[in-house]
C-alpha cells in the first residue's frame, strides 16, 4: 500500500505538471534567448536554460505532456488489439487461428521497438507518431500472449463449463467471464507497459527518430545536451531525472498494485 | 532432443522467411518507387530512371524479392547508394562493434544479475534483500543512454579513467578495443542486470514454494542446500526467457548508445542511412538485427530442453 | 520403550492457534492411524515433527524421537535427523519430485546427503530401494525423469526415497488421497510390508477411515487442533466413546433416505457414443494420431432415476460428461434426451440444454469469483426464453437456495465467503433453478470432508424425490455409487465393462474390473 501511494504520488506530479503545461509555463518554451542561454540553474529559471535561452524547468513540463501522451497511446494500441486477439487465441485454442495469432506474435517480437521505428521513418521521415506506432505495435503481442496465456487457464475452470452448459457462446464467455478476470493482471501490466513506453519514447527521441523540435522532448534535451555536458551537465541531469522518476513512480505503482489487486498473479515484463 | 530441435529449426527458417517478407514489403514496396525516393524531389526522370535500371527495379516485387533474398544467402546485400561500396562490407565493417559490445552487455548483465539475484532470495525479507530490490528498481527506471552519459561524465571527462568516445578499432589490440567498449557495456548491461536480478530473486522464491522443495527439506537438505541443489536449476526456466528478450533489448540498446559514444557501429550507419534515404542500407541492416534475435530465440529454446527433459520428447 | 512420544504439543502460527496439547505415542513396528477433517491440524502434527512448519510458526511441549526431545535441537541437527531417522512421503506424487532430475539421482541423494556413500554406492543403493518398492531396474530405470511415470509410480519413488536409509519412523500424510483406489490398494500394502520388514514405526494420516481401518494399530482422531480421542485400533472402532469419533464413523458409512424404484420412462438414452481426441504429430512430419477416450457406450437412465458411473482416473468419464452436455461433438452414436438428439455447439436447442445442468467437484473452481451468489445462481436462465425479471427472479433464487438449505440473504454475497460444503450447496441451486430434469453430479462430493459429504448426499437424495430428478452421480468413490444410486456402470479406458442394480454388482461382481476395484477399495470395519 505504501509503494502503491508513493509510485502514484511520483507519478502524479508528472502527471500534474503535464496538465499544467497546457495553461501554464514559467517561460516560453519556443522563445529563444540568445542573451539567457546556458544559465545554471537560479532566479527565474529554476532548473537553468539551455544553448539557446530556453527554460529547461518549462520544457521538463511540456516534455512530460509528450512522454505521457505517446505512452499512453503506445498502451492504448497493445491493448486495444493485442487483448481481442488474445482472448480469441485462447477461445479457439489450438485452431488455425490461434496458430495464425500466436506465430504473428512471434514475428512482432522480433522486431524491437527500434527496428520498427527505423523502417518508418526510413519510409515516411521522422514524427512523433512514428514513435507511437513503434511502442505501440511492440505492446501487441506483449498483451495478447498475457491474455491468452491467462484466459487458456480460466477456461479450464469449472465455472467457464458451467456457462457452456448454460448455452453460452465464446464472445459472450470471454466478454463476460475471462475479460473482468483478468482486470487486475491487465491494470498492472499496463502500468508496466506504460513505463517502458516512456523510457522507449525517450530512446527514440534521443537518436531523432520521435518528437521532432520545436516541441521539446526528454529525449531530445538529452540529446541536445550531450555536446555541452562537460560544462553544462545540468543540462542532461533534469530530462534524466524526470525519465527516472516517472518511470520509478509507475513501476512503483504497478508492484503495489500488483500486491493490492491479487498477490498471486505473476508479473509478465518484457 | 533431435525432434524438438528439428522442429524448432523448420519454425526458425519460416519466420526468418516471414520477416524477410515483411521488411522487402516495408522498405520496397510501401515507398512506391525506391528509385524515385531515394534521389529525392529534384531529380530529373532521366537520372530516376537510370537508377531504376541499376537498382533492377524494373522487374516486379515478387522477384525483386527472390533476387534479393537469395542475394541475402549468398552474402550479396546490395550495392550502397549513397557510398557505392557494397553493402556486405560497410555492414561486416561496423558489426566487428555492435556485436561484441551487446555480447560484452549480456555476459556482464548475466554475470551480476545472477549472484545479485541469489543473494538477494537466500537473504529473503532481510536488509540485503531490500537493499537489492531498491537499488535494482531505481536501475529499471534509469534510461540506459542517460546512464552513458553520466558515466562519460564521471569516468571519461571527471576521473579520465576511459576516452569519452570513439573506437580504436581491433587492430589496435583486443585489450583496447575492449576498454573502449567497457563503458558502453556497463551502460547497456546494469539496466538489464536489474530486470534480471529480480526475475532471478522471485523465481527462485516460487520455485521454493513447490512441493519437491518440501520433498527435499524432508530429506534433511538445509534450506541453502535445497535451493542451490533443486531450485536454481527449475528457476532457471524463466530466467532463460527474459535473457533471450534481453538480447533483442541489447542490440537496440547499442545501436542507440553508440551514439553516446560516437562508435562506429551498426547504429551509426543506419541512421546516417536514414537520413541520406539510403534504403538499401537500411533494410539490410534491419533485416541483419532480425536474424538476429530470431536466431537468439532459437537458441533460447535449446537452452529450454537442455534444461528441461519434459520438453525434449515433444515435437 | 516408545519410538515417538509428543507431549502436549501447541503450535500457533502468526499467532493462530492450530494444535493444542497434542499427545501421541507410537511404538516401533506399530501404526498409528491420525485421522481427522480438514483444518484438524493432522498435517501440522506431521510437519511439527519434522520442524517443518511454514515460517511464522510457534511451538511448545516435547516431541521425543528414542527418548531425545527434538524440540531443543538446531536446525543443522535437524537436517541430520530428517532423512536419516524420519522420512516422510507427502500427498502430491505429480508435484513432490524435482522435474529435471532423474528418479535413481533423487532417491541417492537421501543417501548421499547424510555421508552415507559415494556416488557409486549411493546410486547402487537408489536402485535397490527403487526395486524394493516395486520399480524394478528393467522396467524403470533409475535414469527415468519423473514425467514419464504415473502418480502411483511417482508415489513409490517418495517413498524409496523416504525409507532410503531405513528411518526409524515413516510419517505419511494422506499417501494415497491422490491415487486411483487399485493404485491405493498398491501403495498401502507397501507401506505395511516396509514397516514389517525394517520395524520402524508408521504414522498413517489420512481424512479417510476406510483407509486407516484394517491398516492402523493405534489410532488417533483429531478436530480443531485437538486429539480427541486415542487408543488402540479396534477399541476405538468398537467403542466410539467419543461424540466426534462416533459422528465422523456415521457419516462415512452415511446412507441416505430415498425412496428408491419409482423409475419412469427413459429420459437420456445413449447409443454407441464413440469419442477420439487427436494426439500430436509423431514425428516432425508425421500424421496425428487418435486416442479413442470413448468407446461404443450406450446406456439410458430413465425418469427419476439415479445412476452411477464408476472408473479410475483416465478412464473416459469425464470425456463422456461432456459429450452427453452437447459440450464436444462424438464421432459415433447418438444422444437422445426426451427423444430430441443432443448436438455439440451453439446449434442445440436451448430448451434441450435446459433438461440438463451439471454440479463439479471443485467448490472453488466452480464460480466466477467475481459476481454475486444471485447472479451466479441465475446463469442458467440465459436457456429460457423469458427469463424471470424483477420479483420473480428474485422469488426464483430465494426458493433455489432456500432447497439447498441456504438463506435467501446469501444471495448478495460473493462466493468466498463461503465454505466448501456451502459452495456445492450454491452449485446445487445452481443446477437446480431451471427445473432440470437431469443433474449430473461429476466428482460432486469428492472433494468433501466425510460429515459435509453425508449432508450434501441427504440434500440430493431428498431433492430427487422432491422434484423427480435424474441424477447421473459420476465418481471414483464406491461408498458414495452405494450411497445414492439405482443401477451402477463400471468403465474402463473407455467402454462400459458391466451395468447393473447397484446392490447386486456390489454383491456379485461379474466382470473381472469390477471384482479388481471392489477387492481394491478400502472398507470400513464397522463393529459396532
Amino acid at each position: 500500500m505504501r509503494t502503491l501511494l508513493t509510485g502514484a504520488v511520483i507519478a502524479g506530479v508528472f502527471v500534474l505538471g503535464a496538465i499544467v503545461s497546457f495553461f501554464w509555463t514559467p517561460h516560453d518554451v519556443e522563445a529563444i534567448n540568445i542573451a539567457a542561454k546556458l544559465l545554471t540553474p537560479g532566479d527565474g529559471y529554476w532548473f537553468g536554460t539551455d544553448h539557446f535561452g530556453r527554460d529547461i524547468f518549462s520544457m521538463i513540463l511540456v516534455g512530460a505532456r509528450v512522454s505521457i501522451a505517446v505512452a499512453i497511446v503506445a498502451v492504448g494500441i497493445g491493448m486495444g488489439i493485442g487483448i481481442p486477439l488474445g482472448l480469441t487465441a485462447a477461445a479457439r485454442k489450438g485452431s488455425l487461428l490461434d496458430e495464425v495469432i500466436m506465430r504473428g506474435n512471434d514475428l512482432i517480437f522480433a522486431f524491437p521497438a527500434l527496428l520498427i521505428a527505423i523502417m518508418i521513418t526510413a519510409v515516411f521521415g521522422p514524427s512523433a507518431v512514428n514513435a507511437i506506432i513503434a511502442i505501440g505495435i511492440f505492446n501487441i503481442p506483449v498483451f495478447a500472449r498475457l491474455v491468452r496465456g491467462a484466459a487458456l487457464g480460466l477456461w479450464t475452470r469449472d465455472f467457464i463449463l458451467s456457462a457452456r452448459v448454460s448455452g453460452k457462446g465464446a464472445v459472450r464467455i470471454s466478454l463476460e467471464h475471462i475479460l473482468p478476470n483478468l482486470m487486475s493482471l491487465l491494470i498492472v501490466q499496463g502500468t508496466i507497459q506504460f513505463s517502458l513506453g516512456i523510457l522507449a519514447e525517450a530512446g527514440l527521441s534521443y537518436v531523432g527518430l520521435g518528437v521532432q523540435p520545436p516541441t521539446p522532448s526528454w529525449g531530445r534535451m538529452l540529446a541536445e545536451s550531450q555536446t555541452m555536458i562537460s560544462f553544462a551537465p545540468h543540462l542532461a541531469l533534469f530530462p534524466g531525472l524526470a525519465i527516472v522518476l516517472t518511470v520509478l513512480g509507475l513501476n512503483l505503482m504497478g508492484d503495489g498494485l500488483r500486491d493490492m489487486l491479487d498477490p498471486r498473479i505473476r508479473r509478465v515484463r518484457a | 532432443m533431435l525432434h524438438f530441435a528439428l522442429a524448432r529449426l523448420t519454425s526458425l527458417g519460416l519466420s526468418l522467411v516471414v520477416a524477410s517478407v515483411v521488411i522487402f514489403f516495408a522498405l520496397e514496396v510501401v515507398p512506391g518507387d525506391p528509385a524515385a525516393y531515394m534521389l529525392g524531389m529534384n531529380a530529373s526522370p532521366e537520372t530516376v530512371a537510370a537508377l531504376r535500371t541499376e537498382l533492377g527495379l524494373d522487374a516486379g516485387p515478387v522477384e525483386r524479392y527472390f533476387t534479393w533474398a537469395t542475394g541475402l544467402l549468398t552474402g550479396d546485400f546490395g550495392i550502397s547508394y549513397t557510398y557505392r561500396t557494397p553493402v556486405a562490407e560497410m555492414i561486416g565493417e561496423r558489426i566487428k562493434v555492435s556485436l561484441p559490445l551487446a555480447l560484452y552487455a549480456l555476459a556482464l548483465s548475466t554475470l551480476i544479475a545472477f549472484p545479485v539475484g541469489i543473494w538477494a532470495a537466500t537473504h529473503r525479507g532481510k536488509a540485503q534483500d531490500m537493499g537489492v530490490m531498491a537499488a535494482t528498481q531505481l536501475g529499471i527506471a534509469v534510461p540506459n543512454f542517460w546512464f552513458a552519459m553520466l558515466l562519460v561524465l564521471v569516468f571519461a571527462i571527471g576521473l579520465r579513467w576511459f576516452s569519452a568516445g570513439g573506437f580504436p578499432g581491433w587492430d589496435a589490440g583486443f585489450f583496447e578495443g575492449m576498454k573502449a567498449l567497457t563503458l558502453p557495456a556497463i551502460a547497456l548491461a546494469l539496466p538489464q542486470a536489474s530486470i534480471l536480478a529480480r526475475v532471478m530473486r522471485s523465481a527462485l522464491l516460487d520455485t521454493m514454494g513447490e512441493d519437491f522443495i518440501r520433498t527435499a527439506r524432508a530429506k534433511g537438505l538445509s534450506r541453502r542446500q535445497a535451493l542451490w541443489r533443486h531450485a536454481l536449476r527449475n528457476a532457471l526456466i524463466p530466467v532463460l526467457t527474459i535473457i533471450g528478450l534481453q538480447f533483442s533489448f541489447l542490440l537496440a540498446g547499442a545501436i542507440i548508445i553508440e551514439n553516446v559514444f560516437f562508435l562506429p557501429g551498426l547504429g551509426r550507419l543506419v541512421f546516417q542511412a536514414i537520413s541520406q534515404r539510403d534504403l538499401i542500407v537500411v533494410e539490410s541492416v534491419v533485416m541483419l538485427l532480425v536474424v538476429a534475435v530470431i536466431v537468439v530465440t532459437f537458441c533460447v529454446d535449446l537452452a529450454y530442453a537442455a534444461v528441461d527433459p519434459r520438453l525434449r520428447r515433444r515435437g | 520403550m516408545s519410538l515417538l512420544r509428543i507431549r502436549d504439543l501447541d503450535v500457533s502460527i502468526h499467532g493462530k492457534p492450530v494444535l493444542d496439547r497434542v499427545s501421541l505415542e507410537l511404538a516401533p513396528g506399530h501404526v498409528l492411524g491420525i485421522i481427522g477433517e480438514s483444518g484438524s491440524g493432522k498435517s501440522m502434527t506431521a510437519l511439527s515433527i519434522m520442524d517443518l512448519l511454514p515460517d511464522g510458526s510457534g511451538m511448545s511441549g516435547s516431541i521425543e524421537l528414542d527418548g531425545n526431545d527434538l524440540t531443543g535441537l538446531s536446525e543443522r541437527q535437524m537436517c541430520d535427523i530428517r532423512g536419516r531417522d524420519i522420512g516422510m512421503i507427502f500427498q502430491e506424487p505429480m508435484t513432490a519430485l524435482n522435474p529435471l532430475r532423474t528418479i535413481g539421482d533423487q532417491v541417492a541423494e537421501t543417501v548421499r546427503i547424510h555421508g552415507g556413500a559415494g556416488r557409486g554406492e549411493a546410486a547402487r543403493i537408489a536402485g535397490d530401494m527403487l526395486e524394493r518398492v516395486g520399480l524394478p531396474r528393467e522396467k524403470f530405470p533409475p535414469t527415468r525423469y519423473p514425467h514419464e511415470l504415473s502418480g502411483g509410480q511417482r508415489q513409490r519413488v517418495v517413498i524409496a526415497m523416504a525409507i532410503a536409509l531405513q528411518p526409524r519412523l515413516l510419517i505419511a500424510d494422506e499417501p494415497t488421497t491422490a491415487l486411483d483406489v487399485t493404485t491405493q490398494a498398491g501403495i498401502l500394502r507397501l507401506l505395511r510390508r516396509l514397516v514389517l520388514e525394517d520395524g520402524m514405526g508408521l504414522i498413517l494420516i489420512t481424512h479417510d477411515l476406510a483407509v486407516v481401518s484394517g491398516n492402523a494399530d493405534h489410532l488417533a482422531i483429531m478436530r480443531q487442533g485437538q486429539v480427541v480421542e486415542a487408543g488402540p485400533s479396534d477399541k476405538v472402532m468398537r467403542a466410539l466413546r467419543h461424540p466426534y469419533t462416533r459422528a465422523l464413523f456415521e457419516a462415512s458409512s452415511h446412507q441416505p433416505d430415498r425412496t428408491a424404484g419409482h423409475v419412469g420412462t427413459p429420459l437420456l438414452e445413449a447409443r454407441n457414443m464413440v469419442r477420439d481426441y487427436v494426439t500430436p504429430r509423431k514425428g516432425l512430419f508425421g500424421a496425428h494420431g487418435t486416442f479413442r477416450a470413448v468407446r461404443d457406450v450406450s446406456f439410458s437412465i430413465s425418469h427419476g432415476e439415479s445412476l452411477g458411473l464408476v472408473g479410475e482416473s483416465g478412464c473416459g468419464k469425464s470425456t463422456l460428461t461432456r459429450a452427453i452436455l452437447g459440450l464436444e461433438p462424438l464421432q459415433g452414436g447418438s444422444v437422445h434426451v426426451d427423444g430430441h438428439p443432443v448436438e455439440a455447439g451453439q446449434k442445440m436447442p436451448k430448451d434441450l440444454r435446459a433438461k440438463m445442468q451439471v454440479v463439479f467437484q471443485d467448490p472453488y473452481g466452480s464460480f466466477n469469483p467475481r459476481h454475486r451468489v444471485g447472479r451466479l445462481v441465475t446463469e442458467p436462465f440465459h436457456l429460457l426464453d423469458n427469463p424471470p425479471k424483477g420479483a420473480e427472479r428474485k422469488a426464483a433464487i430465494d426458493t433455489a437456495l432456500t432447497d439447498v438449505g441456504l438463506h435467501p440473504d446469501d444471495a448478495d454475497r460473493y462466493i468466498h465467503e463461503f465454505s466448501g460444503g456451502q459452495r456445492q450447496r450454491i452449485a446445487i441451486a445452481r443446477a437446480l433453478i431451471i427445473r432440470p430434469q437431469l443433474i449430473i453430479l461429476d466428482e460432486a462430493v469428492s472433494a468433501l470432508d466425510v460429515s459435509i459429504r453425508a449432508q450434501i448426499l441427504d440434500l440430493l437424495a431428498d431433492l430427487s424425490g422432491r422434484y423427480g430428478l435424474s441424477y447421473l452421480f459420476i465418481t471414483h468413490d464406491l461408498t458414495v455409487v452405494q450411497a445414492i444410486t439405482d443401477r451402477v456402470m463400471v468403465m474402463q479406458a473407455g467402454e462400459i465393462v458391466e451395468t447393473g442394480r447397484t446392490e447386486e454388482v456390489f454383491a456379485n461382481p461379474q466382470h473381472e474390473y469390477t471384482r479388481t476395484l471392489l477387492a481394491a477399495a478400502p472398507v470400513l470395519e464397522m463393529s459396532a
